[in-house]
């Protein structure tokens, strides 16, 4: 499978909080939880973000709360995959969970600016810049994780 | 190759003689929890994927304690979608409005975690019960569907760092000026996907409370857990909490550990955690006077009888600052009860503070305490982030509920030594 999107570029740690801030945990509604999407950090999000967009961040992202409604919001504001340098681990295993697409791929991650065009081949791994002509390698999910995304999430793989 | 204390349990828990870092395994539960955050979407998932049972009603922890007594009307729909799971269910260990404390707090308290034990949550400080010497983290919603549905989990076996503790702390040295000082040394990501694993001399002067605190932070370094060795004064607090058997795990001697960082207690001081991350430490006294508007003592981290005992004696005769607020929360009803026995609520309300019912409430800007625009707050939480209390232009210091009380007195931060 391929996407391709628009990508939106943060730094590192960007933490549960400011992905969907805790006053809004009072819902279970995918597209509510998106409608205040990032909006701690950047309020233009909601507003940019188009279906199949990518973000792009640094170290450790999604760090801080367990709320799978972080993935949810994420997943339901149209991000198709995150791509950062180093994810938190309580984050990670949600956002595979509920089938939001993330890889780690610190050369992407470094490299990719805000704006650039950016396509995703997750059977191969391989990210491609189209703005800047670049090419990225990210790591492959483990094989335990891959029986679990093309089953459909956690629930489908144990049922 | 020999283990670490938490490879120790999850090979246990997975029936396996021997396990290794990296290596994936599936493991048996002996406890699974939600909050009426994370329930809901858990129930959700549950009920979505078919599953008519839960796999044992005396294994899983719903605790109300974020949103409540509710806030909202939404908030108050999401209990009643749990309330209506914990019936339906007969799950043993519901807590609801008039029992329920804040989970980490509650949980060890009542005797439902003990050493050896697997656990995992809902909810990113569940690693807390690492201080029992039980193995527990925190997870999401879904994989809280499963543990509910199976009693098990996949994990993948962490490495370790392995934290050695010596010396005595000085007088207004408590766990969390060690936890925070040990995320200032290695970072919010310097144990990520790893085990912190505590052990040493210096435990002998830990209490209960100090290792609780400790242990609830080691998220705020990524890691996966917080463990500490179990001693006497670990047997000791779950001597008449805990009725069944339970199992101590010792880390074997060759155990692989990725490296080793020694804190020697003697030399810390009260330790402050600027905005907006936890990593961002510094002693008392090393930095200019920060004005603060409100004082917030309680939570998960810091809201137990041993904390409010703290404040107590630093706000004992004493009034809090004219311009700042002060918000005390007993984390569970027995610490409250035990607040009122001691005589600390008449000191609280008498120094000018609000005490609270139970509730996460502030710490995560849920309510009960929500900052405004330029506001700042010393709180005994911990978290700091981006608009966590309140306003995204609020600030948030983390420290010990000595200095959040010192604090308070002086409405600035304060080192508790000066308001003796």
């Amino acid at each position: 499978m391929k996407v391709n999107g628009s990508a939106h570029k943060y730094g590192d740690n960007v933490d549960t909080d400011v992905i969907i801030p805790a006053r809004y945990l009072n819902t279970q509604d995918h597209k509510e939880l998106a409608s205040h999407c990032m909006e701690d950090i950047d309020k233009d999000f909601v507003n940019s973000v188009n279906d199949g967009d990518i973000m792009v961040a640094g170290y450790n992202f999604g760090c801080g709360s367990s709320r799978e409604h972080a993935p949810i919001a994420i997943k339901a504001s149209g991000i198709s995959c995150v791509i950062a340098k180093t994810f938190a681990r309580i984050f990670y295993r949600n956002a595979i969970n509920i089938g939001l697409a993330i890889l780690e791929c610190p050369d992407a991650a470094e490299n990719i600016k805000a704006g650039d065009k950016i396509e995703v081949d997750f059977e191969t791994g391989v990210i491609t810049n189209v703005t800047r002509g670049e090419e990225y390698k990210a790591m492959p999910f483990p094989e335990f994780i891959n029986n679990i995304i093309n089953k459909g999430g956690l629930l489908n793989s144990i049922k | 190759m020999g283990m670490t204390m938490t490879q120790k349990i999850l090979a246990d828990h997975a029936g396996l003689e021997s396990v290794k870092a990296g290596q994936l395994i599936n493991a048996r539960l002996d406890m699974v929890l939600a909050n009426d955050i994370t329930a809901p979407v858990a129930i959700n998932e549950f009920e979505k994927a078919g599953f008519e049972s839960v796999f044992d009603n005396e294994k899983i922890a719903l605790v109300m304690d974020h949103f409540t007594p509710n806030k909202d009307i939404k908030a108050a729909q999401q209990c009643l979608k749990t309330r209506i799971f914990a019936r339906k269910h007969n799950i043993k260990h519901f807590y609801d409005v008039g029992n329920m404390g804040v989970e980490h707090a509650l949980l060890p308290e009542q005797g439902i975690v003990a050493a050896g034990e697997a656990i995992i949550g809902a909810d990113s400080h569940t690693c807390t019960y690492g201080a029992l010497g039980a193995f527990s983290t925190g997870m999401g919603s879904t994989d809280i569907a499963a543990g509910m549905a199976t009693g098990q989990a996949w994990f993948k076996i962490p490495s370790a760092i392995r934290v050695v503790l010596t010396g005595k702390p000085g007088k207004y040295v408590s766990g969390k000026d060690v936890i925070l000082h040990l995320i200032g040394m290695i970072g919010v990501d310097g144990a990520l996907y790893k085990s912190l694993e505590f052990m040493g001399d210096g435990l002998a002067s830990l209490t209960m409370e100090d290792r609780l605190c400790i242990s609830n932070m080691a998220i705020e370094a990524g890691a996966k857990n917080g463990i500490f060795m179990v001693d006497d004064i670990t047997r000791e607090y779950m001597n008449g909490r805990v009725s069944r058997d339970y199992k101590v795990f010792e880390p074997d001697d060759d155990a692989e550990y990725e490296k080793t960082v020694e804190i020697d207690l003697s030399e810390l001081k009260p330790t402050v955690a600027f905005p907006h991350l936890p990593e961002n430490t510094r002693e008392i006294g090393t930095f200019d006077p920060v004005r603060i508007d409100q004082v917030v003592i309680g939570s998960c981290t810091n809201g137990r009888i041993e904390d409010m005992a703290t404040a107590a004696e630093i706000l004992r005769g004493k009034h809090i600052a004219q311009d700042v607020r002060g918000i005390v929360i007993p984390a569970t009803q027995t610490v409250y009860k035990e607040c009122i026995k001691r005589g600390y609520l008449d000191i609280f309300i008498d120094a000018g503070c609000v005490v609270s019912t139970p509730t996460c409430g502030p710490c995560l800007g849920g309510y009960m305490g929500i900052l405004a625009e330029g506001e700042k707050c010393v709180a005994t939480t911990n978290r700091n982030f981006v608009g966590r209390m309140g306003h995204v232009d609020s600030e948030i210091y983390l420290a010990s509920p000595a200095v959040a009380a010192a604090s308070a007195i002086t409405g600035y931060i304060t080192d508790p030594k000066e308001v003796e």
